[in-house]
């Protein structure tokens, strides 16, 4: 959504197959007729699959199927699909599910940039480590020992306040054991869950900080430079400076 | 036939030989004794299970051979099938074992070191050599030199020397049969000198693994107290026991009065 609301031309897909929900984040779920595997097994074309977002209009979902089961996805289906995509669309956006299997395989296997989002958890960041070891070993990239797959960081549901009572792990402990690009951070907050019930990206929510720290990330992904806002506690340091507590 | 053949230019490629370099580790025997030997095997694998499952092997007889030893290579191939191993190849094996080797579908290969014994030399006559040659690397003078870190679930095996400049991920696992240099942070596990090398050693910048084993002594992180936790040290094998030092050899142990 990011990305389409700066001008480029965008696909999602949604891999998580049996488990979709992309559409329902999106809002779109009302509007889906073919999935993704339809697609791949020639049942529909591109075109007629592809839902329009309402909001933006540079913005295509291709939703995942909620009936067949992962193996209904081929890595031939997948590579043509995304061939024919890239005659059309800027960026294409795999969404990967979670877990080390087919889904996830597939949605990385192809892909030129990796974003792997990680809570600030250890169990969390040493999944996100075990998913980097794939990107860098099972990708079509490493397998045909092209340039490596671009990797950037991005943790999630970040809580300053409770990163200083040490109930979570700091950006820079994220950072220590990970050693990889942080492109940004993403405070927890009330107005996630807000979007997902509405079906509005959270994106859109321009006054929310989530909404902001996306947009930020998307602007810096793109070549922006811009400061990381939401890693400091900002509340904590007004808080400190009026001395009231 | 000929029919066949014309249509050849229009069919698609359909296959490609390619020359290319693999590592595989060696299995050296050196006794022909197949109780011990499968004995061993398996307190070896037991050290790193994951790492040998399905691993590729190839048998060198050399040892075997210099001593006169004399073993079947059926049964050998049979304990190592069990233990869930491999082989992909034989070398240094007599026209004996060569040819039950063959037999077993193992192929023969050359060793490349000046060493070739009169027997292996005639073996090669009525060896067929594949072509072109897929080399198995063996060269145990060789380094692995890797940059890239190595995350978690990875492994590497060297048979080499093993250098690696990024860190080294808990969950990750790194062997080597020469020494390992971690110029970084190491907090998976490191085995060096895993085919019995008991003068190989591990450096690494900043130790906080959760394994490190030299020609199978081990320590695992809960053995490893806090003076010589999160900084750069190597480590040895001195009678059978692994000892860890600071890298930086400090005059009179000063070093440990400023902390
Ligand atoms: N910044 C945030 N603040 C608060 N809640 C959040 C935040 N980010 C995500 N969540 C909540 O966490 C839950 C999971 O989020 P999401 O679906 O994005 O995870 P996921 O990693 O894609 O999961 P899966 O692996 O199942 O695909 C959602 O219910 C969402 O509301
Ligand atoms: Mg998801």
């Amino acid at each position: 959504m990011g990305l389409a609301k700066k001008g480029h031309k965008t696909a999602v897909i949604d891999f998580d197959v049996g488990l979709r929900n992309l559409d329902l984040i999106m809002g779109c779920e009302r509007r889906v007729v073919y999935d993704f595997v339809n697609v791949i097994n020639g049942e529909a074309t591109l075109n007629q699959a592809l839902i329009r977002d309402k909001n933006c209009n540079l913005l295509y979902i291709l939703p995942a199927s909620q009936t067949r089961d992962k193996d209904a996805l081929s890595q031939e289906g997948v590579g043509k699909v995304l061939d024919e995509l890239k005659k059309d669309f800027k960026y294409i956006v795999c969404d990967s599910p979670a877990g080390i299997e087919k889904g996830a395989h597939l949605a990385m296997y192809f892909a030129d940039d990796a974003f792997v989002v990680t809570n600030p958890e250890v169990s969390s960041v040493r999944d996100s480590d075990r998913m980097l070891g794939i990107l860098a070993s099972k990708s079509r990239r490493a397998v045909d020992n092209e340039e490596p797959i671009k990797e950037y960081l991005l943790l999630t549901r970040y809580s300053p306040e409770r990163v200083k009572l040490g109930e979570m792990l700091s950006v820079d402990d994220v950072q220590d054991i990970l050693s990889l690009h942080l492109l940004g951070v993403i405070p927890e907050s009330k107005s996630v869950l807000n979007a997902s019930n509405s079906g509005t990206p959270v994106i859109l929510d321009e006054k929310s900080d989530a909404g902001q720290a996306y947009a930020d990330i998307v602007a810096r992904y793109l070549g922006e430079n811009r400061p990381h806002r939401f890693i400091d506690d900002k509340k904590g340091f007004f808080r400190n400076l009026f001395g009231s507590k | 036939m000929s029919i066949d053949s014309q249509k050849m230019p229009n069919s698609p490629l359909a296959l490609e030989f390619k020359s290319s370099t693999f590592s595989v580790p060696v299995l050296v025997l050196c006794s022909e004794d197949l109780v011990v030997i499968e004995q061993q095997l398996k307190e070896k694998i037991s050290l790193a299970p994951e790492f040998f499952r399905n691993s590729p092997l190839v048998l060198d007889m050399q040892e075997i051979n210099k001593h006169g030893y004399d073993i079947d290579i059926a049964a050998l191939t049979d304990i190592i099938h069990k233990a869930g191993l491999l082989p992909i190849g034989i070398r240094g094996g007599n026209i004996q074992q060569n040819k039950q080797a063959l037999e077993l579908l193992i192929p023969v290969y050359s060793i490349h070191s000046s060493s070739v014994s009169t027997e292996t030399q005639k073996q090669k006559t009525i060896t067929p050599t594949p072509e072109p040659t897929a080399d198995i690397d063996t060269d145990v003078t060789t380094s692995t030199l890797i940059t890239q870190p190595i995350r978690s679930g990875q492994r590497i095996y060297a048979t080499g020397d093993l250098v690696i400049l990024a860190q080294v991920s808990a969950g990750a696992e790194i062997m080597s049969e020469g020494n390992i240099h971690v110029y970084n942070t190491l907090r998976g596990r490191a085995l060096a000198g895993v085919q019995g090398n008991t003068e190989a050693r591990i450096f690494c910048f900043d130790l906080q693994a959760e394994l490190i084993s030299i020609a199978g002594n081990y320590k695992v992180s809960e053995d490893l107290d806090e003076t010589v936790r999160n900084k750069p040290v190597q480590i040895y094998l001195q009678d059978q026991a692994l000892i860890i030092k600071d890298i930086v050899q400090h005059h009179k142990n000063h070093s440990r009065n400023i902390r």
